[in-house]
Order: structure tokens, then sequence, then C-alpha cells
């Protein structure tokens, strides 16, 4: 065989996956009915649970409705995450996938378009929110709000990477469902969105130690924590709450586990398949 | 090349004279083995393609033809053999390979939600093509394929051939040298057919694109250049498919009848070798001319036609295998199961 030279044109990884990322934004924002699901849903439990429980809960001095803002900011983040992750196995089915698989780019520019793009929806959703929240002044403005769209921001990029590595492997939206139920909400309920850490007593139950450790060592738990601490909430009485330097190292280190979850699941399943 | 040599190629493939002068093959593959857990899909496969023509594999289901087109895309690893694809190894250089290939899968491959243009530009970036280039291409291709005017269309929207058109328009935006198509005919009406047809010859003739598609219809694969027959993982036949037809040499009679048995036991008496596929008694040799009369004196109204004709594929196609082009067998069971 005579060697042949051809010139080999170098793809650009971060036009690809740029490219990718905005291909989530036009997907997501076309197709309505996500939106609402995305946001609508979390502002719905908001009104509801917040109105209902408004008598019956206290907490750091505040009312349920407050209580539960960050919450449903962690809610929006969540739902956002999921429903542009879930698009990795449609992709996979309606056989977008196999196109960019025979593309000349890196495997982890297919994960890290969709992380970016699925966590810039998911973001922007939380601060569409967060902006209604102070115009009906459930939350007062304050320089701290910048801090709460930059913990925002990590937190969307970490629950977006860890859909991704739970989508990738997976051959139909239902088993991702089955991963909702059981894993990304509780996972939410226990991370003090929805009822405070307990702190466990002298003498307190084994369930209120093995409760308030599981709540302890999830990972949400600081990034809810630190969106309440900068929204203005503290501990209530009985109540654990990490310092804010902890919530934030808690969400960089959350943020990097789950990419490295990714990319580690990404770049393993090097078949693709229909 | 020597004399001799040119003479034999000239002989397989008389409908091309320009594939005397070329020396080089789009691909080249090597003892090719794949696996499904028991099961070869392509079994010590030795095959080249020639390369700035349109060449066929032809293959019923399970012949192991998809399996080959996943491993020529990239989408599959090989356990055995050696394959080289305009000159680099697969298996070592498979990113390299990727950039100079185009591919149009059988099952769409388009995102349904975006426009006509923005599929384009989603492959564009993943192709490392941007700025001026990428308009200049996205106008060529959209003429080419006569897509100018649904650029703004959402895929969603658009008919079966359409799609099939964008899809091909994706994959040569990026100006491949080797362009690959699985069953690309597949759900489409005989216009749309002829149009890809169109598309293809154009490519390979104007642009210089070593086409390669997989099919299972043989009046398809009878427009390609050059074809290979690929059965049980193997290359049965391989040529133009006009000297494959013609090698077989003979006239091929078919006798359709509602007593087919009564007729191959009449044409063995005349020793004439017959057999029956598809309802149909077919029989092959230099004397099944002369044996039309008879026949019909014999069997009268038990005939219901009588052709005489040239080979076609599926001729060859049992010549070479000794079973029909569609007879079932279990693996292609398993191989539609999976």
């Amino acid at each position: 065989m005579t060697p042949v030279t051809i010139e080999v044109p170098k793809p650009n990884s971060s036009a690809a996956v740029m490219m990718l990322a905005k291909r989530e934004w036009v997907r997501f924002f076309r197709q309505r009915q996500r939106v609402i699901g995305a946001l609508g849903q979390p502002i719905l439990f908001w009104l509801l649970f917040g109105t209902g429980m408004r008598s019956s809960f206290q907490s750091g001095g505040q009312d349920f409705m407050t209580y539960y803002l960050p919450g449903t900011l962690a809610l929006i983040l969540l739902f956002t995450a999921i429903f542009t992750t879930i698009s990795i196995i449609e992709d996979r089915r309606e056989g977008f996938l196999q196109g960019v698989l025979v593309a000349p780019v890196p495997r982890w520019t297919i994960a890290a378009g969709k992380i970016l793009g699925g966590g810039a929806i998911a973001w922007v959703q939380a601060m569409i929110f967060l902006t209604l929240s102070v115009i009906i002044g459930t939350v007062t403005p304050s320089i701290d709000l910048f801090a709460v769209a930059g913990l925002m921001a990590i937190g969307a990029l970490t629950l977006t990477a860890l859909g991704v590595s739970f989508a990738w492997p997976m051959e139909s939206t239902q088993g991702f469902h089955a991963v909702m139920s059981l894993v990304l909400l509780p996972m939410w309920l226990l991370s003090g969105a929805f009822f405070p850490v307990p702190l466990p007593q002298e003498g307190g139950t084994v369930g209120q130690w093995v409760m308030h450790y599981i709540m302890r060592c999830n990972p949400l738990s600081y990034t809810v924590s630190g969106l309440r601490q900068l929204l203005g909430g503290s501990a209530g009485e009985g109540t654990w709450m990490p310092s804010l330097t902890s919530c934030w190292i808690g969400s960089i280190a959350f943020l990097a586990i789950t990419f490295s979850i990714a990319w580690f699941i990404v770049l393993r399943n090097q078949r693709a398949r229909n | 090349m020597s004399e001799l040599g040119q003479k034999v190629r000239s002989l397989a493939l008389p409908n091309r004279t320009d594939f005397m002068n070329t020396t080089d093959f789009a691909i080249e593959i090597h003892q090719l083995s794949f696996h499904y857990g028991e099961r070869a899909a392509l079994d010590n496969l030795d095959l080249t393609i020639p390369a700035k023509q349109i060449f066929a594999l032809l293959g019923p289901n399970g012949s192991g033809k998809t399996t080959l087109f996943r491993i020529l895309s990239t989408l599959e690893t090989f356990q055995h053999g050696k394959v080289s694809v305009l000159g680099l190894d697969l298996s070592r250089q498979a990113n390299a390979v990727r950039s100079l290939l185009g591919v149009v899968f059988q099952s769409a491959s388009l995102d349904r939600k975006l426009t006509v243009l923005e599929n384009l530009r989603c492959q564009a970036a993943l192709y490392g093509l941007a700025g001026a280039e990428l308009s200049k291409r996205i106008d060529e291709v959209t003429e080419q394929l006569r897509l100018r005017d649904r650029l703004k269309e959402i895929v969603e929207t658009l008919s079966g051939g359409l799609k099939r058109r964008v899809e091909i328009a994706k994959g040569i935006l990026h100006r491949p040298k080797l362009l690959l198509l699985d069953e690309p005919s597949t759900g489409l009406d005989p216009a749309a057919r002829l149009d890809l047809w169109q598309a293809l010859t154009q490519l390979q003739s104007v642009d210089g694109v070593s086409v390669v598609l997989t099919t299972h219809l043989l009046e398809e694969a009878d427009k390609a250049d050059c074809i290979a027959i690929l059965d049980h993982g193997k290359s049965v036949a391989y040529g133009a498919p006009g000297a494959l037809r013609t090698e077989l040499g003979e006239q091929v009679l078919s006798v359709l009848s509602t007593t087919p048995d009564q007729i191959v036991q009449w044409l063995a008496g005349q020793n004439v070798q017959a057999a029956i596929h598809q309802h149909q008694v077919r029989a092959s040799g230099q004397k099944v001319a002369q044996l039309i009369a008879p026949l019909s004196e014999h069997f009268g109204s038990q005939i219901q036609s009588v052709t005489l004709g040239q080979p076609n594929l599926e001729d060859v196609f049992i010549a070479r295998t000794g079973h029909q082009f569609w007879h079932e067998t279990p693996s292609s069971d398993m191989k539609r199961a999976k």
C-alpha cells in the first residue's frame, strides 16, 4: 500500500462544546412544556406548601414561605438539570448522538456541552424565580444576591453533571424516572430544603442520629444551606447548619466530584449503542 | 500494472475505464472478524473498496453489512483484523479517519427540534468548520441538494425524502473524502430514491467522493459501479454488477406456475437443473431458450408466465452461495431480535 498523506483538519473542541450547549438551550426553550414543568411545579409547590404550612412551621424566626425559598431554588435547579440530561437518552434513541460520536471531537465535549447548556438553563430558570421573589418582596435586595447567583451556578452545574452520569449509560427514560424518585428527590428532601437538619439531643432516638448524619453527609445540604444563609436565614433552635465557608467548600467539592464521575462514565462507555 | 492485470481488471469492471488507472483504495479490509458473543457477524473478511466510485455492500439481513458499516464509521471497535480507510489505520487513527468520513445513518441523526440550518451549523461545529468557509459550504450543499428554501424549517416538519436529503447535506458539509451510507433508500418513495441516486452520482463524479453504501435491495446494488455481496460475514462475490451477471454467462428461464415441482422434474428429464424460489422455477443454461415451446405444450394452463432473461444479482447470489437471497437463517433472526 502506498502511504497516503491526507491533510486532516483539526476540529475545535471548545466550538463544539459551545454549539452543543447552545443546542440544549434552543431545544429547551422550543419545548414549552419543559419550561413549564421545570419552573411551574416548584413555584406551585412553594405557593401551596408555603401557604398551607404557614401556621404549623417555625424555624429560625422564618415562616415557611421564606424558609422554603432556598429549597424551591434547589428544586428548580434539580428539575431543569434532570429535564435537560434526560435528553441524552432521547439523543441516543433518536439517533442524534451517533452523529456526534462519529465526529472527530473528543467524547468529553458531548458531556461538557450537555452540562454547560443544561446548567445554564437551570441557572437562568432559578434566577427568574429569584427575581420574582425580589419583586414580590419575599427576598430583600442586597449585595448577597450576587453570591446567591454564584452558588446557584455551582449547584446548577453540579446537578446537571450528576444527571449526565445517570443518563449516559441508560437505555430508557423509564430508568431515569426510577433514579429521580429513588435518588434525586430523596437527596433534595434530605438537604434541609423542606425541613431543617435536626440536631441530635442527649439521649435522642437512633432515628434522630441517623437522620442528622444522612442529611449532614448529603452534599446538596451545603448548597441549600448556603443559599439559606445568603438569603438571611439562620439555624433555628435544635437544628443544625454548617458555616457559610463550609457551604462553599461543600458545594465546590460536590461539583468536582460529580464532574469527575460524569467524565469517568462518558469516557469509560466508549461503545456507542443504538 | 501489468498488461494482464489491466485485462483482468477491465474484465471485472467493464463499465468503468478509469478504475484501471487508479491504484488507491478507499478502504482495505484484511482478515476482519467481529463476533456477537458466539456468533460471527464478520468472518475473516477480505475486501478492498475502490476510491472515487459508488460501491455497494449488498447482503441479506444478518449478512454482516450493518456490522461492517458500524466498524467503518468508527462506532464499533473490532476484535481481529486490519482495516485501513483512505490509507489510515482504523484502529489506531480513528480520530483522523473521522474527520475524513461523512456518515449517513439509516436512522435519522438529525435533531428534530432544530431547523435545517441549525442542524447544519451544529454539524459544522463538530467538524471545525466556521466563518466564511461555513457560509460557502452551506450555500453549496443546499444548492446541490435543493434545500435552499428549507433552511428555516424545523426538521420534524419535513417529509422522509427531504429529511434524508438533509442527512446527506449534513454528511457532506465538511467535504469528506469518503461518504458512508447505511441503507440510504429505506423508507423513501421511488421519486426520492431517484433524487438520492442523482445526488450520490454527482458527488462521486463531480466532487470525486468515494461513496460506500449498504443495501439489501438488489436493484439498488445494480446501480453501483462496483459491489461486494456479503453472506454470513464473508464476501461471496465482488465486481461490477454487470460483470458479475455476465459472468454467469447464461440466460435464465423463470417459470411461474401452479405446479412448480412437476416442472422441476420435467426439466431434470431434459438435463436442466432447476430450483424453486419465491414460487418461481428458475433454470439457467445455454439450452433453456429452446425449452420454452415444449414446456408450454407440456404444461399448458398450469403455467402462468414464462420469462427468459439475463441473470440478475439474485442469480449471482444463488450461484455463489447455493441458497436464496431471502432465505431466513436462524442467525439472521437472532440479529433482528437483537
